[in-house]
This record gives structure tokens, C-alpha cells and sequence, in this order.
């Protein structure tokens, strides 16, 4: 009775200690993806507080085109799934790829557009 | 592929510290043109990388979907014109709130994959906030590009609407995390379309800078919730990078136009003092001088400084390459011009810079409300063109205005005003304006374009 009462609390220690390693080793997915949020909006935060007013509108413009980086998670959508091309996933994901290379294509270049319009008259 | 996927999170990372350095680009026009590319360069190894770490990409698929929308945006991108900025900027929003909205549900009804807590929680909340952003960014691109009347949605009974549909989209998004029922998960996709149009529905036209400014952040927010449902760090930065600055963005029109964030986030704004435009019935006679463009213009070719004030009514009569053409006529009479900017000259931040860049107007003659509101006490004349509310004293002075706060162009300040306008009809917030009725000031009545034309005559 006491000898078991010992195994299993050497057991339950055991799987604690191995858990606790586990958990010095690597954050949560969870934890880690929000460290990083948190740290982007700082970064974000200050660069933009630099941008000079006159660029703001080229300033949204690019930004527009950034968050087409959505595509990546459009892609990751956009999948054989068992054998099958055409799914409600890839198909959804196909047109997600789509909407979001509108905004990258049309942002870019329309932020150029406007940027050569401020270089023009620099010289 | 296999070797590349290894090394995706290195990618992912350099692409994101690009477009950090896209965005930093812009604090001058002289870095802005290589920030720009940076940008390009960083979404080109994003996309790149991503077809080696996704799990047996449809490749044909994806690329046609590339080919098809840049074609689609590269012909908007080339066309567009700089006045329809605002609008295209908010289609491009709802297009990100779409994606967001499709990608979610996709993730969602994505066979054999499974979805834990969190999971689910990230997708809730990337979904809701792309479809907010989706109709909330239609809704305002109407009323932008004035294809649905700007008036408000007006009424007591828009605000319990609006706190409903929120309770019971987040009803069904606590249903859906708790039971995994893809029904609960549509339904609160679907409220939170409708929900998007009942917040932006209420706001007035004239009010848009904000809400552009607004939904640019929104749109950031829904990439980097997806971000976090699908453990993407390039996506949770770059998302977080736009949701900052549009936040910031959002800020700086709320304080140039003297209102709060929280009344913006919250919706509802502009529901109240604006919408009772025409409505102020006081309108004592009082007496103005006008004159003609030509006595205009000698009085500018006589004075050594001019300030030029434009505002959104120079852009609607399409007057900036007259102005610009006026502008460098007097420089050459040696007349120092500049011109003053308010944050909210344009319909969207930074509006009006863009407009006088195309016009080829010189970067350093155009200066921002901070850096020139000191000199106009030493100004001899300052010509409004297109603008009111921003230039009216009231804002300084009477405690009962409704615009009292607002930081303005301190044109009163000048030696001599000339205002250039339709009528004396009011300005958008219906207020009648204390500096077309000073001794110093001087109307001219007409077309912006028009009387600006003219102007030019006047000096030959």
C-alpha cells in the first residue's frame, strides 16, 4: 500500500519534473505569437509616429499593401487535401490569394505612383 | 522544398523586418521611393517561402489567383485618381476584411484538421474582425465615392442595434468556441457583416477621414488575428504594424477635428452637433467686403508673403494645377508663397499634400498646420481657397462652438484675407464664420478654378 502510494507520487513527480523541463524549453504557440504581437505594435508604434504628415496617405497606401501579407494565410488555405484539388478550403483560399494580390499589386503601385509625384519637384 | 521549409522562419523574419523598414522609409520623401521597395521585396520572399512550407500547395490555382488580382490591382493602382484616393483606400480595406473572413472559414471547414481552444478563439476573432472591417469598409467606400448619400443613419434606435448585434455575435462566437458548431460560427460571421454596416452607417460624410484612418487599423487587426490562428509570425507583424498605424493615424485626424478616439471606436460619432447642419436659424446680416479676382491678384503680386489655404472645395473644382501655375507666378514676382496645410484639408490623412505633389507643387513650399500657424501674424495676405471650418476663429475663441477645440490655420492672423468660396453659404459643420466678416477679409465669389484662372489673367 505505502510502497504504491510511493510510485505513483515518484511517477506524478516525475511526469511534473518532465513537463516543467518541457516548459523551460519552449513557450506556448499561444504565448510566443503574442510576445511577438505585443513587440510589433511597439515597433510599429514608433516608426509610424516618424512618418512625416505629408506622406500619411502614401503611408496608408503601403500599408494596405502589407496587409495583403494576409495571402500567406490565403496559401496556406489553398491546399490539395486528400488527393482532392478542388475543396470548400481551396477554393475559399483561391479567392482569399486573389482578393489580398489585389492589394498588395494595386498598393505597392500606387504608392510608387504617389511617391514619384513628391520626387519630381525634390530637385 | 523540404530543405527551404526549415529555414521559413528566417524568411518570415527578414520579410518583416523589410517592412518595418517600408514604413520607416516614409518619415522623408527622400527615403520613401527604397522603403517602398523594401516593402516589395519582403512580400515577394513571403509568398515565395510560403509555397515550400504549405502542405501540398495547389500551385496552378494559387498563381492564377496572383496572376488575376494583379492585373486587377495594377490597373486600379495606374488609373486611379489622386481625389479617389480616399474611396480606394477603403475597397482596399474591405478586400483585406474579405480575405480575412474567407481565410477563417476555409481554416474552419479545412477537412482533418483539427481545432483546440485557442484555435478556435483566434478564429472567432479573426473572422469578426474581417467582416466588421468587410461591410464597415464598403459602407464607407460608398459613401466616399458618393454613390450612397453621405447623410448618417440617424435615429435612437441605431445604438441598441448596434450593442444587440454585438452581444449576439459574440453570443454565437462563444457557442461556436464552446461546442465546435460550424453553424454558431456562420451565423456570427453573418451578424458581424450587418454589424459592420450599422457602425459606419451612422457617421456623416464629412467625418470619413477618421473612419478610413479607422479600418485602415481594422484591416492590421484581422491579418494578425489570422496571423495568430495559423502561427504566423510574419503575418502577426506586418498585421500589427498596419493596426498601429492606422490606430495612429485614426488618432491624429480625431484630435485635428477636435474629437475623441473613444467616440469613434464606440461608432455613433457625428451623430449629434453636425447632423444639425442649417439648423442654427440665427443668421444675423452681417456685412462682408467681396471683390474681383483681379483685385485679388494685385494685391498678392504687391505683397511680399502669401500663405494659400487650401481646403476640399479646391480639389473638387479641380482648380490645383491653376493654383500651382498662379503660385509660381507670383514666386517669380519674388513674392514668398508657401502653403498651409490642416490635417483634415483632405477626405483621408495627408489628402491635400498628395493633391498639390500631383499639381507638381514643391515639397518645400507646403508646410503643416504646426510649422506655419506662427507666421501668420507676419503674413500680408492669405488666400482661402476651398476651405472654412479649418480657418475659423470660433474655434479659439467661442466657448459655445460647437467646433470650440479645434485646432485651426490661424489666417485671422494675417494683414489682409482673401476667401475664395461659392456663396456665403456655411461650411460642413453649418457654422457661420467670424473671419469672412473681419475688416482685413475680402470675398471673392466663384468657382475655385474659375477665380483662380482669372487670378492668372490679373498678373499678365
Amino acid at each position: 500500500m505505502t510502497t504504491e502510494v510511493i510510485n505513483q507520487a515518484a511517477v506524478a513527480a516525475g511526469q511534473a519534473a518532465h513537463t516543467a523541463a518541457q516548459h523551460v524549453q519552449a513557450m506556448d504557440p499561444f504565448t510566443a505569437s503574442f510576445t511577438i504581437f505585443v513587440l510589433a505594435i511597439f515597433v510599429g508604434y514608433h516608426v509610424v509616429w516618424n512618418v512625416t504628415p505629408a506622406l500619411h496617405t502614401p503611408l496608408m497606401a503601403v500599408t494596405n499593401a502589407v496587409s495583403g501579407i494576409i495571402v500567406v494565410g490565403a496559401m496556406l488555405q489553398t491546399v490539395v487535401i486528400q488527393e482532392q484539388t478542388i475543396t470548400l478550403t481551396s477554393v475559399l483560399g483561391a479567392l482569399a490569394v486573389f482578393l489580398a494580390s489585389i492589394n498588395i499589386f494595386g498598393g505597392f503601385m500606387v504608392t510608387e505612383r504617389m511617391l514619384d509625384m513628391f520626387k519630381k519637384k525634390k530637385k | 522544398m523540404q530543405f527551404l521549409a526549415q529555414y521559413a522562419d528566417w524568411v518570415y523574419l527578414v520579410a518583416a523586418i523589410l517592412f518595418i523598414l517600408a514604413l520607416k522609409g516614409l518619415s522623408s520623401p527622400l527615403g520613401a521611393s527604397m522603403g517602398n521597395r523594401y516593402g516589395m521585396i519582403g512580400m515577394l520572399l513571403s509568398v515565395l517561402i510560403t509555397f515550400a512550407v504549405a502542405p501540398n500547395p495547389n500551385i496552378a490555382l494559387i498563381v492564377g489567383a496572383i496572376a488575376a488580382g494583379a492585373v486587377i490591382g495594377g490597373y486600379r493602382a495606374k488609373t486611379v485618381e489622386m481625389t479617389a484616393m480616399p474611396e480606394t483606400v477603403a475597397l482596399m480595406h474591405s478586400l483585406v476584411g474579405l480575405a480575412a473572413v474567407l481565410i477563417a472559414i476555409a481554416a474552419v471547414f479545412h477537412e482533418g484538421a483539427a481545432h483546440d481552444g485557442v484555435h478556435r478563439f483566434e478564429l472567432f476573432l479573426g473572422c469578426f474582425i474581417g467582416a466588421i472591417t468587410f461591410t464597415a469598409s464598403v459602407v464607407a467606400y460608398l459613401k466616399l465615392s458618393g454613390k450612397a448619400g453621405s447623410k448618417p443613419l440617424k435615429g435612437g434606435w441605431v445604438k441598441p442595434v448596434q450593442i444587440v448585434l454585438a452581444l449576439a455575435m459574440i453570443g454565437f462566437g462563444v457557442h461556436y468556441f464552446t461546442s465546435e458548431n460550424l453553424q454558431s460560427f456562420i451565423i456570427m460571421t453573418a451578424i458581424a457583416l450587418v454589424l459592420g454596416y450599422f457602425l459606419i452607417a451612422p457617421i456623416g460624410g464629412g467625418d470619413m477621414p477618421v473612419v478610413v484612418s479607422m479600418l485602415n487599423s481594422y484591416s492590421g487587426w484581422a491579418a494578425a488575428g489570422i496571423g495568430f490562428t495559423l502561427n504566423n509570425s510574419v503575418l502577426i507583424i506586418a498585421g500589427s504594424l498596419v493596426g498601429s498605424s492606422g490606430a495612429i493615424l485614426s488618432y491624429i485626424m480625431c484630435k485635428a477635428m477636435n474629437r475623441s478616439l473613444m467616440n469613434v471606436i464606440f461608432g455613433g460619432m457625428g451623430t449629434g452637433d453636425d447632423s444639425a447642419g442649417g439648423a442654427t436659424g440665427e443668421t444675423k446680416q452681417k456685412n462682408y467686403k467681396s471683390g474681383s479676382a483681379e483685385d485679388a491678384s494685385f494685391l498678392m503680386s504687391n505683397a511680399d508673403s502669401v500663405i494659400i489655404v487650401p481646403g476640399y472645395g479646391l480639389a473638387v473644382s479641380r482648380a490645383q494645377h491653376a493654383l500651382q501655375e498662379f503660385a509660381t507666378l507670383l514666386t517669380e514676382k519674388g513674392v514668398n508663397v508657401r502653403y498651409a496645410i490642416h490635417p483634415v484639408a483632405g477626405r483621408m490623412p495627408g489628402h491635400m499634400n498628395v493633391l498639390l505633389a500631383e499639381a507638381e507643387v514643391p515639397y518645400e513650399q507646403v508646410q503643416e498646420m504646426e510649422e506655419i500657424n506662427s507666421d501668420f501674424s507676419n503674413t500680408d495676405v492669405v488666400l482661402v481657397i476651398g476651405a472654412n471650418d479649418v480657418v475659423n476663429p470660433a474655434a479659439l475663441t467661442d466657448k459655445n462652438s460647437p467646433i470650440y477645440g479645434m485646432p485651426i490655420l490661424e489666417a485671422h492672423k494675417a494683414r489682409t484675407v482673401l476667401i475664395v468660396k461659392r456663396s456665403m453659404s456655411a461650411g460642413y459643420a453649418g457654422l457661420d464664420n467670424d473671419l469672412f466678416y473681419m475688416d482685413k477679409s475680402m470675398m471673392i465669389f466663384g468657382d475655385a478654378k474659375k477665380v483662380v484662372e482669372d487670378m492668372i489673367k490679373g498678373l499678365h
